[in-house]
């Protein structure tokens, strides 16, 4: 790559983070879109190759492939997006280039901005990947029932992943720590939210547990989008992402503010 | 005017080390300033303070009147960091390098000025190289690159000759110079003491997160130097042993205050019928400057007014 790929546009700080956080996964987007759009496919050909004449969901209004696409769209937004703000930071941390970003003159909220919108970048860039490679499989996908609430969940499920990747990757010390962050956390949260079943399907004990899983809103509220149809109230779905996502951003802005981990 | 860099009362502990104890420090518009002092005198902390990177327990740091918490951005604007470790980010050439450093301080159209900087500092064959390709001493360049990119009117170079060649150290100093000429204030902080005799106008020692000397370069070098005898002899007569700064041989180094000093240590040689082969004076240096400094006892803070000191 030359370095004509990278005119500099005029703007605040911010903006030049937000190109270089764009770049730097672009500049590997093989491993970074490639990658987890080839594993969502393989998804796809397995389970609805197994799953779809024994699971009825929605009760039969939809055939099980159509709504496992929408899942695992979201999921790899959400599990792109949060790697890519924890990767840059603690590659940042670790190499010690964090300093050029901590030397210049951004403001808490241009720094975050910037970190959280080159991850939604970065997340919603696979999930369009992924939703054309699966879209052969459930072609009445590419016409969804409300369009307005696929983007809405879309774009606040990046947010909100963007944004946890941003606090754990400032937490964490090393790439193990994080490790352990996206393997006891992220991923957990991503499986038990409904993207491979619909929770009704579910003993009454783990339809519990999966309400107080904000993963699960996530997705719900974006399957809602396509077909119409949710497991919850897409209003409420709204309301508690969009909740989540404003206290989660501002408990980042607030530790970035008082310098946590990255000013001691 | 505002100096350039006002530091009132400034200290930092990192738990029972206390990296900073009561810094006050003040630096003109224009100087060649020079912090010395050994490692882990705390000499990265200070600079960590005023670029922002790291909070102070107590006291406060402006950089060209702005505070550097209070007025961040500001501080951060007027200030260019050269940072001690060796980093950078493998993803980018050092173009991009340069490019990107520029845009975080807002701004986007200052590829003249960048041309200027990588001419400078020898880098133009290597501007589209990527940063990993680079040498240690390639690295450091671009490092110095990426401070003066948003042209500060303030620099702190955190040693930034280490591990560095000679040929580039020459170029890089004859760039810093023509920097401070022109009226950028320049605060270096090196191992090599005779970079920092040859550069700086005005120097402080710090001393476990104190400062234990703050002078123009000739006032340590006359206040503290003093002068070395070299003497050749085989013997020392005892009651000149105290003077001894160091003896390899039979070649003996003593610190004396006066040249008339030499007259009675002749006079007690000549007593003891020890016979001189050699005898000469050296020039002080701010090397034996530093080192005696350094070896007189615990550090006391500097007593107010201490720089008024005849010279
Ligand atoms: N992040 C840190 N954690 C713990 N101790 C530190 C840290 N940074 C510096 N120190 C300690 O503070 C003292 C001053 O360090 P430093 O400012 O790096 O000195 P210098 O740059 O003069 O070598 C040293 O004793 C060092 O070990
Ligand atoms: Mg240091």
């Amino acid at each position: 790559m030359t370095s004509a790929a990278l005119p500099v546009p005029s703007g605040g700080g911010a903006w030049t983070l937000f190109r270089k956080e764009v770049l730097r996964f672009w500049k590997v987007s093989f491993q970074t879109i490639g990658a987890p759009v080839l594993t969502a496919f393989l998804y796809l050909l397995i389970f609805s190759h197994v799953l779809e004449a024994h699971v009825a969901v929605f009760g039969g209004k939809v055939r099980y492939t159509e709504f496992l696409v929408p899942g695992l769209v979201m999921m790899s937004v959400l599990q792109n997006s949060f790697a890519n703000t924890s990767s840059s930071l603690i590659q940042s941390k670790v190499t010690g280039n964090l300093v050029f970003v901590l030397l210049a003159p951004l403001t808490p909220a241009g720094l975050f901005s910037a970190y959280v919108a080159g991850a939604m970048v970065r997340g919603l860039a696979v999930g369009l990947g992924v939703f054309v490679v699966t879209l052969g499989f459930a072609p009445g996908l590419l016409v969804p029932a409300h369009p307005w609430w696929v983007v809405a969940f879309a774009l606040l499920g990046a947010a909100i992943l963007g944004t946890l990747g941003l606090i754990a990757g400032i937490w964490a010390d090393k790439f193990d720590q994080l490790a352990a962050f996206q393997n006891f956390i992220v991923v957990p949260l991503t499986f038990l939210s409904g993207v491979f079943y619909s929770i009704h399907s579910l003993p009454p004990a783990w339809q519990t547990a999966s309400r107080f899983n904000p993963f699960f809103y996530m997705i719900d509220g974006f399957r809602y989008g396509f077909f119409g149809l949710s497991d919850a109230p897409p209003l409420a779905s709204l309301a508690i992402v969009a909740g989540f996502a404003f206290s989660l951003a501002g408990l980042a802005l607030t530790l970035i503010a008082r310098g946590w981990k990255l000013r001691p | 005017m505002t100096a350039a860099v006002d530091i009132a009362g400034l200290s930092r502990r990192y738990g029972s080390v206390q990296a900073l104890d009561g810094i006050d420090l003040s630096v003109a518009r224009g100087e060649f300033f020079g912090l010395l002092g050994p490692n882990g005198a705390g000499k990265t902390t200070l600079i960590s303070i005023l670029a922002g990177l790291v909070h102070p327990d107590a006291g406060r740091a402006s950089v060209m009147g702005h505070d550097v918490v209070g007025d961040y951005r500001a501080a951060r604007r007027s200030l260019g960091v050269v940072p001690q470790e060796l980093v950078f980010d493998p993803f980018f050439s050092v173009r991009e390098t340069l490019r990107i450093q520029s845009g975080y301080f807002g701004l986007a159209r200052n590829d003249d000025w960048i041309d200027e900087v990588l001419h400078h500092l020898d880098l133009t064959s290597k501007a589209d190289a990527n940063m990993r390709s680079l040498s240690g001493g390639m690295k450091r360049r671009v490092l110095v690159g990426q401070a003066l990119v948003h042209r500060p009117p303030v620099i702190v170079l955190d040693e930034p000759t280490a591990g560095v060649d000679v040929e580039l150290r020459q170029s890089l100093w004859s760039f810093i110079r023509r920097l401070n000429a022109e009226g950028t204030t320049v605060i270096l902080t090196t191992h090599y003491l005779e970079e920092a005799e040859a550069l700086c106008g005005r120097i402080a020692m710090l001393k476990e997160g104190r400062v234990v000397a703050l002078d123009t370069k000739q006032a340590l070098l006359s206040r503290y130097a003093g002068l070395t005898v070299r003497l050749v002899a085989r013997d020392l007569p005892a009651d000149w042993r105290s003077k001894l700064l160091r003896r390899t041989g039979d070649v003996w180094h003593l610190a004396i205050e006066r040249p008339a000093e030499l007259e009675a240590l002749l006079a007690s040689l000549r007593l003891a019928d020890i016979r001189v082969e050699e005898l000469s004076l050296d020039e002080a240096d701010l090397e034996q400057v530093f080192l005696r400094i350094m070896q007189s006892g615990p550090p006391t803070k500097m007593a107010a007014g201490a720089r008024e000191e005849p010279r």
